[in-house]
């Protein structure tokens, strides 16, 4: 395929507030293809879950300015009226959002929520809605969906929920999924139940799917590529396999490090990223994360703080960081020695 | 913990809600059954971690053993005292050796407060003076928890996330408690900031050796701080073990399939065995009879419906390893069959 199905280009959101301009997302690109799962990690602030409210479109233009490009199948978004949006929203491209109880309405029936999509988009009566709700409750896995589509959320679990909001998104077979942390709020094992269903479907309809969390656990488990986010820009993309690896940026490396695992070493303390993240109001200059970075006194010349550092792709991956490749070899190897155990 | 008392002995402890419900007398029409029998110890200077997912009733536990919750039976014990319905003149001087970490650095910190108040606060009640005055332990405390001391005068609304936490962990430590119950104290962290909360816990546990009841429902940020872990599901405890045994050889089916669906940040060559459960836990209004975990359980019997396991050192097992299973584990056991995918009717 010569141009990818979603392309975001130098995507920039800045929020104007009453303190000044909030650089949410500074300058972000990345390709995603059909069938593929791109998975985007990074802390509270870092502007995932902004990147992919702006591909839906679903700022307030008041105070909002979004420059960039974001091309969906050759459909330019950045500059769709909203009546365009809504055509594409819900039908080519939908939202699986975290707190399942507070995105679906407590005063109507899961079915009717599920259907008023559907609706929406095809048109048909009322009682063909119903039957694609059904239809799709049946999908995700919901007991007796011919009973409980007449449910109220609160009369749904947790997890039930979830494959509700799941079914409400995949209604009209959309080709771009977003799940902005449809699991951090499951516990594991209905976690593990959600990401087997999410694949499933994946695989029967071949959706794109954008992946956001801030657990590198489950990036691992579902994303085919992983970009990592810092202060509103990427730092690091490349597939799972790689960044989990050998992570080439020294956030990326101080994020695994952070994490405890099933079958590490229990006496040695972890090894935390000092500090906590920037200020998008007024954002460290340079590099966003020099100020927490250990390796600063490794580039020369204080360009970690004067100058932001270019993502420069070699073979397919890409960091933002100063550090040479040799550097980087030799500063991160004790790391990945204990990572490979 | 064999011939010396442990710091704190639970036996039977058993919590349930009342539910009332009628109309216009309202009665009792049933009980969450939150906390049902828990028998465990904690040594002094030892961490329990305490994993369960939402609903097992671990913070209810912690809530009991701090005595924020009156027991509705069972026995508590601290240091030989029994404290299971002590009223408030006898509990207060063990208060102040029992102290709480909350989940929530946001709403646990009064914003009205500057922080040498709500860390000296304990002191103030308790009509503590230590040497060199309040004011001075307050700043030693902001040191020793990673804070500047200059910070005295802030109030919580300056401080991030991880930093509130901190001075939480300050104020639970202001009176030099000997047992701390630890309510997901990171959970509402990010991963960066988790790492430094946990190494800070962890300093302090070993350095002034406290006591700690970790409650979390993260299965890898539990093992990497408490040396010994119990596994509750709906009330009970499953399975307590040393953490090498609980991690290292699961005896109990729901400990497998708890431990095999944590996505680990690592690429395997070869795929983890996985045990996928299906359904979610049952209501503990009315839960499954005998063997609570049965409804989801794929080895589940009749034997498992008519008769609940008790909480035993099953053949296999190392000493201090206790099971609630009538048909555990084994190192060699065929893996568990992936399930289906759809869930049967709601039982």
């Amino acid at each position: 395929m010569s141009t990818p199905f979603l392309s975001v280009r130098d995507l920039k959101v800045h929020f104007s507030t009453e303190d000044g301009v909030v650089k949410a997302v500074d300058g972000l690109s990345f390709d995603l293809e059909k069938g593929k799962t791109l998975g985007i990690v990074g802390e509270s602030g870092s502007g995932k879950s902004v990147t992919n409210m702006a591909i839906l479109g679903l700022h307030d233009p008041r105070n909002t300015a979004l420059d960039g490009e974001i091309l969906l199948d050759g459909k330019e978004l950045v500059t769709a009226t909203e009546k365009e949006l809504e055509q594409l929203r819900g039908n080519k491209m939908s939202m699986i959002f975290q707190d399942a109880l507070a995105s679906l309405s407590p005063y109507h029936t899961i079915g009717a929520q599920i259907g008023e999509t559907y609706r929406k988009h095809t048109g048909c009566s009322k009682k063909e809605a119903r039957e694609r709700a059904v239809e799709m409750l049946r999908r995700v896995g919901i007991p007796q969906p011919d009973v409980r589509v007449d449910d109220y959320p609160h009369q749904f679990s947790g997890g039930m929920r979830q494959r509700a909001m799941i079914a409400m998104a995949l209604v009209c077979d959309p080709e771009l999924l977003i799940a902005d942390e449809p699991t951090t709020a499951l516990d594991v094992t209905v976690q593990a139940q959600i990401m087997d269903l999410l694949k499933d479907l994946q695989q029967e309809f071949g959706t794109a799917i954008i992946f956001i969390t801030h657990d590198l656990g489950v990036i691992a488990d579902i994303a085919d590529d992983v970009l990592v986010m810092y202060g509103g820009r990427c730092v690091e993309r490349g597939t799972k396999k790689e960044v989990l690896q050998t992570p080439q940026h020294p956030y990326t490396l101080g994020l695994l490090g952070s994490m405890p695992s099933l079958d590490g070493p229990v006496d040695v303390p972890l090894s935390p990223i000092p500090g906590s993240p920037p200020s998008l109001l007024n954002p460290p200059s340079g590099c966003r994360f020099h100020p927490r970075c250990a390796f600063v006194d490794q580039v020369a010349g204080g360009r970690c703080s004067s100058e932001r550092p270019a993502l420069e792709f070699v073979d397919g991956r890409a960091a933002a960081c100063h550090l040479t490749p040799e550097q980087k070899r030799e500063l991160f190897s004790d790391y990945a020695a204990a990572r490979t155990h | 913990m064999s011939s010396t008392t442990p710091l704190l002995d639970v036996s039977g402890l058993t919590k349930h809600f009342p539910i009332k419900g009628g109309f216009p007398i309202k009665r009792t029409v049933g009980a969450v059954q939150a906390v049902d029998g828990l028998d465990f110890q904690v040594a002094a200077g030892e961490s329990l971690g305490l994993v369960g997912e939402s609903g097992c009733g671990k913070s209810t536990t912690g809530r009991l053993i701090t005595r924020l919750l009156e027991p509705t039976s069972g026995k508590i014990t601290y240091q030989g005292q029994d404290i299971t319905h002590a009223g408030r003149r006898d509990l207060a001087p063990i208060r102040s050796e029992i102290q709480m970490i909350f989940q929530d650095p946001y709403a646990s910190l009064n914003p009205r407060q500057t922080v040498g108040k709500i860390i000296s606060g304990p002191m103030e009640i308790n009509d503590i003076n230590p040497e060199g005055g309040r004011e001075k332990r307050v700043r030693e405390l902001l040191e020793i928890v990673g804070l500047n001391p200059e910070h005295y005068n802030r109030f919580p609304h300056e401080f991030s996330g991880g930093q509130r936490q901190r001075i939480g962990v300050a104020r639970a430590l202001a009176l030099e408690p000997k047992l701390i119950v630890a309510d997901e104290p990171v959970s509402a962290l990010d991963v960066s900031i988790q790492a430094q909360v946990v190494n800070l816990l962890q300093k302090v546990q070993r350095e002034l050796g406290i006591a700690f009841v970790f409650i979390a429902h993260d299965l890898a940020i539990v093992r990497h701080f408490s040396q010994r872990v119990a596994v509750m599901y709906l009330g009970k405890i499953v399975e307590i073990a040393d953490r090498e045994d609980l991690y290292g050889n699961p005896r109990h089916p729901y400990t497998r399939a708890l431990l095999s669906a944590v996505p680990e940040a690592t690429v395997e060559e070869e795929p983890r065995e996985r045990i996928r459960l299906t359904g979610d836990v049952p209501s503990p209004i009315n839960p499954p009879s005998g063997c609570r975990f049965r409804t989801r359980c794929w080895k589940a019997t009749e034997k498992c419906a008519s008769e609940a396991p008790p909480l035993v050192r099953v053949e296999g097992n190392r000493d201090g390893h206790l099971t609630a299973c009538h048909y555990p584990e084994t190192a060699d056991t065929v893996p568990a069959p992936r399930l289906s995918k759809d869930p049967e009717a709601a039982a």
